[in-house]
């Protein structure tokens, strides 16, 4: 059996050599894909020794039948028996800029998303189409529109890691779980990240998906229902991720360069800690989220943390951080109508219920919401 | 990354700017009108945000259960039915205001004398799958 998240992880590195010979990106990653289908096919029965030379080998080859001009391959063919054998340092170097390209502030988030799992992660057009949930030959134009986009852009530029990481985190947040586990790629991709490029944030992003996706498990019952937090069983939050998320925040915090995603894994962290909702330390809580606020104000953060303001010094103290912000915010009618209930008026909350049911953005919270109106009418 | 529901109608919709029914318009004008549709869809194709198109016969049939053991209840179609669907299109997009765009481009497609419809479209949200992060 072929451990394809191995195979996967050597994607980048691959595409950095064909790169480096002289092909262009987008026809290198074309090549490296084919290369991979081949290794998929062929390692089965014969599996290489040195699985990253056998598709160095395989995806230049494709490159060069690729490349019908006889002169254009001769030229390429004298830059390969000139260029050196790719050491460790070159192959970190190569997947941070593949990072930055994929995530490259010229590509909308959907395109950037689209290239970095297939130009990075090593999946194929398929399983990210199906990921997402549109035809394959959508997802195909998608990418080779990014490839395009990114066409100019010189390989070795320097980029900002504040684009990959919000690509990451939109991986991460929004991805469906199909046949392809997005949350896990994004995890995966984090973690490369980490190992390539040395900043608290990255660090901190991978530590905000650890602490998340370990309580994957309790998060939905198993036809599909939303569990909010204060009822998940506890029990089946994995205490080894959580551990892991915490290590790697605390370091990144040590270095006291605090970011946004820093501050939301710190909060994620407090949940994790508590052995019961009930024992939730929300006063960190509510300062973390001063913090966040410090970093980046946004409505949503105030919203989050008027929650937080509620469990921390009582409901009517979150009503009043509630009520500095527009009510037409996301979620809003959802945080009124915890606050009301917990507050005694049940009427109001029901109503809020109903209301924030008919704005949610997707079935399960939608479920969820028209749950507890239908709970509190009854 | 948020996908939306174009809905065209038959009946129900506001009146469009140029409301001349099909049948009115010369054999140029729906040729006119029919290559605009699909080269509206080939765009979102080669855009990378087309997810599906279909149309519908406008006559259907109203079904409901009847009780344990006996056939479906039959009836319609209604003459008085406000909201009668033609069809639709998918799109998987990166905001609102990209989707509002296409939306008004697909409304622009010629009618009577090669003028812009102004058809009005329904513009409907799907559900998304619930965001991991959410405090």
């Amino acid at each position: 059996m072929i451990d394809a998240t191995l195979l996967r992880s050597l994607t980048p590195g691959v595409i950095g050599v064909l790169v480096r010979r002289g092909a262009d990106f987008a026809a290198a990653e074309d090549a490296v894909q084919d290369a991979l289908v081949e290794a998929v096919r062929v390692w089965q029965r014969d599996p290489p020794r040195d699985p990253k030379g056998w598709l160095v080998t395989a995806a230049w080859r494709k490159f060069l039948d690729a490349t019908r001009a006889d002169t254009a391959r001769r030229r390429r063919e004298d830059a390969v028996d000139a260029e050196p054998e790719p050491g460790q340092a070159r192959d970190t170097d190569d997947t941070l800029q593949l990072y930055f390209l994929c995530a490259h502030p010229s590509l909308t988030p959907s395109s950037a998303v689209a290239l970095t799992l297939r130009a990075v992660g090593g999946l194929t057009t398929r399983q990210i189409a199906q990921a997402y949930l549109v035809p394959e030959a959508t997802m195909a134009q998608r990418i080779s529109r990014a490839k395009k986009t990114v066409s100019t852009v010189r390989f070795d530029q320097p980029g900002d890691v504040a684009t990959v990481l919000r690509v990451l985190y939109l991986v991460f947040n929004e991805g469906y779980s199909g046949d392809v586990d997005l949350a896990a790629e994004a995890i995966r991709l984090t973690r490369q990240l980490v190992a390539v490029i040395d900043h608290p944030e990255v660090a901190g992003l991978l530590a905000l998906m650890l602490l998340h996706h370990a309580r994957r498990a309790s998060r939905t019952t198993g036809d599909g229902k939303l569990v909010p937090l204060a009822e998940q069983d506890r029990a089946k939050w994995d205490t080894a991720m959580i551990a892991e998320g915490v290590e790697v925040l605390q370091a990144a915090l040590a270095r006291d360069r605090l970011g946004e995603f820093q501050a939301q894994a710190a909060i994620a962290a407090l949940h994790a800690d508590a052995p019961t909702a009930e024992e939730t330390d929300w006063v960190q809580i509510v300062e973390w989220y001063d913090e966040l606020l410090a970093v980046t104000d946004s409505p949503v953060v105030r919203l989050n943390r008027a929650v937080a303001v509620g469990e921390a010094d009582g409901p009517r103290a979150g009503l009043k951080a509630l009520a500095e912000l527009d009510e037409t915010l996301p979620r809003y009618s959802a945080v009124a109508a915890y606050l009301h209930e917990r507050d005694g008026d049940r009427r109001t909350a029901a109503r809020l219920y109903a209301e924030a049911a008919k704005k949610a953005s997707n079935l399960a919270e939608r479920e969820y919401l028209t749950r507890q109106a239908a709970r509190l009418n009854n | 990354m948020a996908k939306y529901l174009l809905l065209k109608h038959y009946r129900g919709a506001p009146a469009a700017v140029n409301d001349v029914p099909m049948d009115q318009w010369s054999q140029d004008e729906i040729t006119a009108h029919v290559k605009y549709m699909g080269d509206f869809a080939d765009r979102l194709r080669e855009s990378g945000e087309f997810v599906d198109e279909r149309a519908l016969a406008p006559e259907g049939t109203w079904v409901r259960y009847d009780g344990e053991g006996r056939p479906p209840v039959t009836d319609g179609p209604f003459a008085e039915t406000k909201d009668l669907i033609a069809g639709w299109m998918i799109i998987d997009v990166d905001s609102y205001e990209r989707a509002l765009e296409l939306a008004a481009e697909l409304s622009a497609a010629p009618g009577k004398d090669g003028k812009p419809i102004h058809e009005w479209l329904e513009l409907r949200p799907f559900y998304g799958h619930p965001p991991t992060i959410t405090e």
